[in-house]
Order: structure tokens, then C-alpha cells, then sequence
């Protein structure tokens, strides 16, 4: 099976990240992006928020969540520069800006989901 | 006089014209004709240096594929009054080549069917004399549906992927690749796991999904390319995490 | 790429049609496939609020505050809402889709799409509220 491509492996981050997204950020940009924000509801003091995220399980939760998500976004990021704008050619240049930042998300929700106190 | 319809056919001559252009005709609005129908009037009483192709009439051969006002449609299978009281553009399929008028030039979509092996694959090969091969009710069922493709291109001109990249084996080509793939007669999954697992196979598919909206067979190509996908990245997983793991 | 051989040696003066840029604006569901693909500029853009909640959580409650005030930022709002939206219609054409690419057979039929969808929904509504509840919980 020589010159097998990365696609299979690139496409299965995709498609998790598309669950990912479809079941948890409709509710939690709703909530902080526009509930909270606008006082429809009372947010949860700092306390109360730091006591859920440092909880294993919604570390492992919000790291997973940063993590699919954004190659999901990746993913089909690249594919819309491709098609929508027709510049292929500058797929290098894509796959370094679409790729990189993923990485570069995930590495800093690692990070920072590491050392939350 | 009885009710007419214009009809703007495209046409494009080589030998006169760098350009397609849109030429009118008035044909008979008759209820119970079909686009192709009016074409054939035009052929027959108007203007006999119109070229398109056509055979069944009846939505078998495929090969009437045209675009009818922006639609990419079977011309024997779309009506006139769908379109009454008018005009209706008809021009050739997107997304290929033009050769002439309506007739567009097919090879690239012959040579990528071909490449995918859409026969019975068989490693032992037995002789006719040894009898057939059998299949139940439900084996047929699980590609039936993929089965019913007529290779009209229909889908390939709905699919903007292949548009943009003409590399793409587009949507019929999978589905077929797929119909012999989930056919329990057949063995050749893996030869075509090779053509359809490169970049330019499967993964070239955003999923618009507009194949499967366009297609006059309701053969669901969109459908079995994500279905494809998702055994092809099963497939990967599989090689890459147990490489001793014969597929 | 490739040339594609085949084409010009049989029809040297065949006429191909160039796809404009803008092939994605002529059709309602090509439109809705652009959207939908965009959608995942707004996830990524929740990602990133995500992880700048999670910094200032990190240094402290005065930060957290900080952060929380900067999200009432009227320009900021109107951005979520619209993130909203595109998030939403992710979800819905995800879950809608999920059946094309799992053709779901039980005792030798293929389960209705409609049948294989359907759970999706439950789950995500099940989950929306789960969280809410973690986050509303009073003490
Ligand atoms: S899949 Fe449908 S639209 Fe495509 S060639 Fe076959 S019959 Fe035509
Ligand atoms: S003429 Fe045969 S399918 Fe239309």
C-alpha cells in the first residue's frame, strides 16, 4: 500500500470536530457569547466556573473540544480557500496557515488547561 | 396558429465561432412534450445543423444530459410546460468540454468510470460451466440503489468540485466503485480502495451533495462517497495501528 | 495537476467553460454549502474565546472579571450572535447528514434517514441541557 495519503486520518479529526462543535458550542456561545453577556441569565461566579473546569473530566471535555474543533475548522477552511477563491495553488501557504493554527490552538488548551490552578 | 415556445438553444460551431452563442426558435407548445421533443422539432422542421444526442427517449440511455435554464436535467424526462410560458434555455452540460451545440465531449468521464473497475472482480475466476454465482434478496438490496446509475453525467455537471478540478473521479464514478465494492460477488474492493483512496479519489469531495439532488435516478452519489470515507479512514486506522493486519 | 490528456486530440477546437470565482453565488444550495462551510470560521472563532476564558480564569478572579466584562462589548455581542447562527446551522446540517454517511442497517433494511438523525437531536438536546444545568446549578 505504498503512497498511501494522510487524508483518511486528517478527514477522521475533521469529522469529530464536527460533532464536537454540533453538540457543545451551540449552547455555551449562546450562553457567554449572548445569555450572559446581555443579562438574560446570571452567569457562575469565578469560583463556582474554576471549581467545574478543574474537574478531570471537563478538562479532558474542553481539551478534546479545542482540539477537534479546530481541525475541523482546518479542514474545511482549506478546502473552502481552495474551492471558494479558486487558489489552489497556494496550497502550501494554506496547509501551513489552516494546520499551524490548529496545532498552535491545541498546543495553548493544553497549556492552559494544564496549568489552571 | 396554436401556442408556440421559445427555445434559446446554444450553439457552437467550431469552424465559425471561438464562442458559444444563444440562437431562438419557435417551436409548437405541445403539453405533452418533452425538451428533447422541441429539440427534435427544430431538427426535423427548422434547422437540421443542430446537434445534440439522444437515443432512448424513455430515461435509460443517459445520454440526453443538457442544461435547461441553468438545470442540468434529462431532456427526454423534462417537460415543456414545467417551463410554460418560457423561454427555456437550453444549453450543454456543465463542467465539460463543448465538442458542437449541445454535445459535449465525454472521454475524461469514460477513461475515470474505467479506472474505478465497476465489474465483478473475482480472484478465482471460475468457469461459466461451474455454475453462477448466487445472491440473496438482501445482498441485492445493499447496492441496488448504486446499481441504478445510467451514466448520464448528470451529476458530474452539478458538482462543482469537479468544476474547479477535472483530476476529481466525480460522483458517479464512487457510487459505482461503491455499487461493486458492497456486491457480495465481488473481490476487487482493495484495487479500487487504490484508485479512490488518492487525494484526487474520495477526498476531493466536499460534500455539496447537489449529485445527489440532481440525479434523475436517485442513485445517491453524495451518500456514497461519505459512506466510502468513512471505511476508507476505518481502513487506515486499521493499517496503521495493526500494519500486520492483511487487508 | 496532471493535463488531461485525452481531451484536444480528438477535438482540437473543443470549448471549455471556465468556472468563475463566484460559481458559489448562482445557486441557492451552492450558497447554502458556501454558509455552511463558513460555519467552521465561527467554531474556530468560539475556540478562541474559549481559550482566552480559560487564560483569564487562570490568573484570577479581577482577570475573569476583565473577561467577562469584555465580552459586553456591543461589537462583540453582534459578532456571537451572528457566530450563533452559523454554529446553529452547523449543527443541523451535520446531524442531517450523518445518515448519508452511515446507511444504518437493521435486519437487512436500511434504516429510514429520518430514524438515524432523530438520535442526534436527543443527544445534543440532552447535552445543551446538561450544561446549562452545571452552569445555572445554584451553590
Ligand atoms: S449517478 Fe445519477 S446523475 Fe450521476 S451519472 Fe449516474 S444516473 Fe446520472
Ligand atoms: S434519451 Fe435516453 S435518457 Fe434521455
Amino acid at each position: 500500500m505504498a503512497n498511501r495519503s494522510n487524508e483518511p486520518f486528517l478527514w477522521a479529526l475533521f469529522s469529530g470536530g464536527g460533532v464536537a462543535a454540533a453538540f457543545l458550542i451551540p449552547v455555551l456561545l449562546f450562553l457567554y457569547g449572548l445569555a450572559f453577556p446581555l443579562g438574560w441569565l446570571q452567569p457562575p461566579d469565578y469560583e463556582r466556573t474554576l471549581g467545574l473546569v478543574q474537574h478531570p473530566l471537563t478538562r479532558l471535555v474542553l481539551f478534546l473540544l479545542c482540539f477537534l474543533s479546530l481541525f475541523h475548522w482546518a479542514h474545511r477552511f482549506r478546502f473552502t480557500l481552495y474551492d471558494g477563491l479558486q487558489i489552489k495553488h497556494l496550497n502550501p501557504a494554506i496547509n501551513l496557515f489552516c494546520y499551524g493554527g490548529a496545532v498552535t490552538g491545541t498546543l495553548a488548551a493544553a497549556y492552559l488547561l494544564w496549568t489552571l490552578p | 396558429m396554436a401556442e408556440t415556445i421559445t427555445i434559446e438553444v446554444a450553439r457552437y460551431r467550431p469552424e465559425q465561432e471561438a464562442e458559444p452563442t444563444l440562437q431562438s426558435y419557435e417551436v409548437p407548445f405541445n403539453k405533452d412534450w418533452v425538451v428533447l421533443d422541441a429539440l427534435n422539432y427544430i431538427k426535423d422542421h427548422v434547422d437540421g445543423s443542430l446537434s445534440f444526442r439522444w437515443s432512448c427517449r424513455m430515461g435509460v440511455c443517459g445520454s440526453c444530459g443538457m442544461t435547461v435554464n441553468g438545470e442540468p436535467k434529462l431532456t427526454c424526462a423534462t417537460f415543456l410546460s414545467h417551463y410554460h410560458p418560457g423561454p427555456i434555455r437550453v444549453e450543454p452540460l456543465r463542467n465539460f468540454p463543448v465538442v458542437r451545440d449541445l454535445v459535449i465531449e465525454m472521454t475524461d468521464f469514460m477513461e475515470k468510470l474505467q479506472s474505478v473497475k465497476p465489474w465483478i472482480v473475482r480472484e478465482d475466476d471460475p468457469a461459466p460451466a461451474e455454475g453462477e454465482f448466487l445472491q440473496t434478496p438482501e445482498q441485492l438490496d445493499k447496492y441496488k440503489q448504486f446499481s441504478m446509475c445510467i451514466n448520464c453525467m448528470i451529476c458530474y455537471a452539478a458538482c462543482p468540485v469537479y468544476g474547479l478540478d477535472p483530476q476529481f473521479v466525480g460522483p458517479a464514478a464512487i457510487a459505482l466503485a461503491q455499487r461493486y465494492n458492497l456486491d457480495s460477488r465481488d473481490q476487487g474492493k482493495q484495487e479500487r480502495m487504490d484508485v479512490l483512496s488518492q487525494h484526487e479519489g474520495i477526498w476531493g469531495c466536499t460534500f455539496v451533495g447537489e449529485c445527489t439532488e440532481v440525479c434523475p435516478k436517485n442513485v445517491d452519489p453524495a451518500g456514497a462517497i461519505q459512506q466510502y470515507k468513512l471505511a476508507a479512514t476505518q481502513e487506515w486506522f486499521k493499517s496503521f495501528l495493526m500494519p500486520w493486519s492483511k487487508p | 495537476m496532471k493535463p488531461s490528456t485525452a481531451y484536444s486530440q480528438y477535438h482540437p477546437k473543443w470549448h471549455r467553460t471556465r468556472v468563475s470565482t463566484l460559481w458559489w453565488s448562482r445557486k441557492w444550495s451552492y450558497l447554502k454549502f458556501m454558509l455552511r462551510e463558513l460555519s467552521s470560521v465561527f467554531v474556530a472563532f468560539y475556540v478562541v474565546i474559549l481559550l482566552l476564558q480559560l487564560h483569564a480564569l487562570g490568573r484570577g478572579p479581577e482577570a475573569y472579571l476583565e473577561f467577562q466584562l469584555w465580552l459586553q462589548n456591543p461589537l462583540l455581542v453582534v459578532l456571537n450572535g451572528i457566530g450563533f447562527l452559523f454554529v446553529l446551522f452547523h449543527a443541523v446540517t451535520w446531524f442531517n447528514l450523518t445518515p448519508k454517511a452511515m446507511a444504518v442497517r437493521l435486519r437487512g433494511r436500511r434504516l429510514p434517514n429520518v430514524l438515524v438523525a432523530a438520535p442526534n437531536y436527543a443527544v445534543w438536546l440532552a447535552v445543551s441541557a446538561l450544561i446549562v444545568f452545571l452552569l445555572m446549578r445554584q451553590g
